[in-house]
């Protein structure tokens, strides 16, 4: 197993959502939290993130449609929504929900619509991409010491050698006999 | 959790008193008259209680004071905090006495923009309290709106944070700890001052647990009152 190759996938992901614009620094503050005593910091806290945004995007779908014009309570809505987004880095999103509560200041229900839609499509984007990103992390641990990668070398070492070892038995045969390449 | 958790062990049993100051104040009190004796009081980490109804901040904040080695209490509404006081909403000037637990806080955090109790409310209930209008608070908002902050600051605050909060922030806490225990110092010594005066035996702390203090050196300590802090794990760079 080359975990090296995984961590590399896994750190060209990241790389991905910072340059496109998903994550901004707030996203690094977060991951500077997790350490050996709290050690799946960032994964439980995107956990929350796409649980309590998902409750939000659903509350205020439903405010629309239960308090037309109701512009107040939909900002209402989207502040919260707003500060879970900026809490955790969610920067694309974050700047939808701007565009959002902009919208309900110039009383725009067209407008709020179409802020609601792109900041769905964005939510769906990133949680998409920080699964497959932490699918990868999960698979490739980080590298703690060095011990533990003298212990992934020795296994692939003894690995190997079982398999030469196998082959070469499979080569001499049963009782001993070997098996003559044909000539 | 409420338990206080002693770097070093101590040298004889602490009760749970709102203050260790005081408890240091009381034993200056009853024993600087006689014979000087060192009275070793181990360091308990400072406990914070955090207010805010987003689950997720509550999370951050909780993670972001354990780093800096505080100890935490997460609530979800500044009625919950008032309720961890033991504080009665409508009244919140009288303490309640028949507390089950005691309650040892040095600061108080909360978010401004909370359904029902604002932060603001939580403030000025605090401050409006005898008990507790020594702790410093400290209001988080994602808001920055300079009318809002001064307003805070006026009723008393001590800080404010703009969300989201950041590890560096953290290191502004303490300070403000230091300095509420040194007035707390301060009126203590004013009450004892005037309770000694009026009637000697009258004991103005709400601790009513007997002390047992055992001597060691016979090093006279009441010049220095100072308490060094023990927070080897502090983390608190940004």
């Amino acid at each position: 197993m080359d975990y090296s190759n995984l961590r590399r996938q896994a750190a060209s992901l990241k790389k991905g959502l910072f340059d496109q614009g998903h994550l901004d620094e707030q996203f690094r503050q977060v991951e500077d939290l997790q350490d050996e005593a709290s050690p799946n910091f960032v994964e439980e806290v995107v956990v929350v993130f796409f649980k309590d945004s998902g409750r939000l995007i659903s509350n205020l779908e439903q405010a629309l449609e239960k308090y037309p014009r109701d512009f107040n309570r939909w900002d209402a809505y989207m502040q919260q929504l707003k500060g879970s987004c900026s809490s955790i880095g969610a920067s694309r999103m974050k700047n939808e929900c701007m565009s959002f509560r902009d919208n309900c200041g110039q009383r725009s229900v067209e407008g709020c619509m179409g802020s609601l839609q792109k900041l769905k499509r964005e939510h769906a984007i990133l949680r998409q991409k920080l699964e497959s990103y932490f699918q990868v992390t999960l698979e490739a641990p980080p590298c703690q010491s060095w011990c533990h990668d003298r212990w992934i070398i020795s296994i692939n070492l003894l690995t190997d050698v079982c398999m030469f070892t196998m082959q070469l038995l499979r080569q001499v045969g049963p009782a001993g006999a070997a098996t003559r390449p044909a000539m | 959790s409420l338990s206080c958790q002693a770097h070093t062990p101590p040298a004889f049993p602490l009760p749970h008193s709102n203050s260790i100051h005081l408890l240091l104040h009381q034993a200056k009190h009853t024993l600087a008259l006689s014979s000087p004796m060192a009275v070793a009081i181990a360091e308990a980490p400072f406990h914070v209680l955090a207010v805010d109804d987003s689950v997720l901040d509550r999370k951050l904040i909780e993670r972001l004071l354990k780093t800096s080695s505080f100890q935490v209490t997460t609530v979800d509404s500044g009625t919950k905090a008032l309720e961890f006081l033991g504080l009665h909403d409508e009244d919140a000037s009288i303490s309640s006495v028949h507390q089950d637990v005691e309650v040892n806080v040095n600061l108080i955090i909360t978010d401004y923009c909370m359904p029902g109790m604002t932060g603001y409310d939580l403030l000025k209930k605090i401050k409006e309290s005898s008990s507790f209008r020594d702790i410093p608070v400290v209001i988080m908002s994602s808001e920055n709106i300079p009318s809002r902050i001064n307003r805070c600051l006026e009723e008393g605050a001590n800080e404010f944070f703009l969300k989201p909060v950041r590890l560096s922030d953290m290191s502004k806490l303490k300070p403000h700890i230091m300095k509420s225990r040194c007035k707390e110092h301060c009126h203590q010594d004013e009450d004892l001052l005037s309770n000694s005066e009026t009637n000697p035996t009258n004991n103005s702390s709400s601790s009513s647990d007997t002390i047992t203090i055992s001597s060691s050196n016979p090093t006279d300590n009441s010049s220095g009152d100072t308490i060094s802090s023990s927070n080897p794990t502090d983390n608190s760079s940004g």
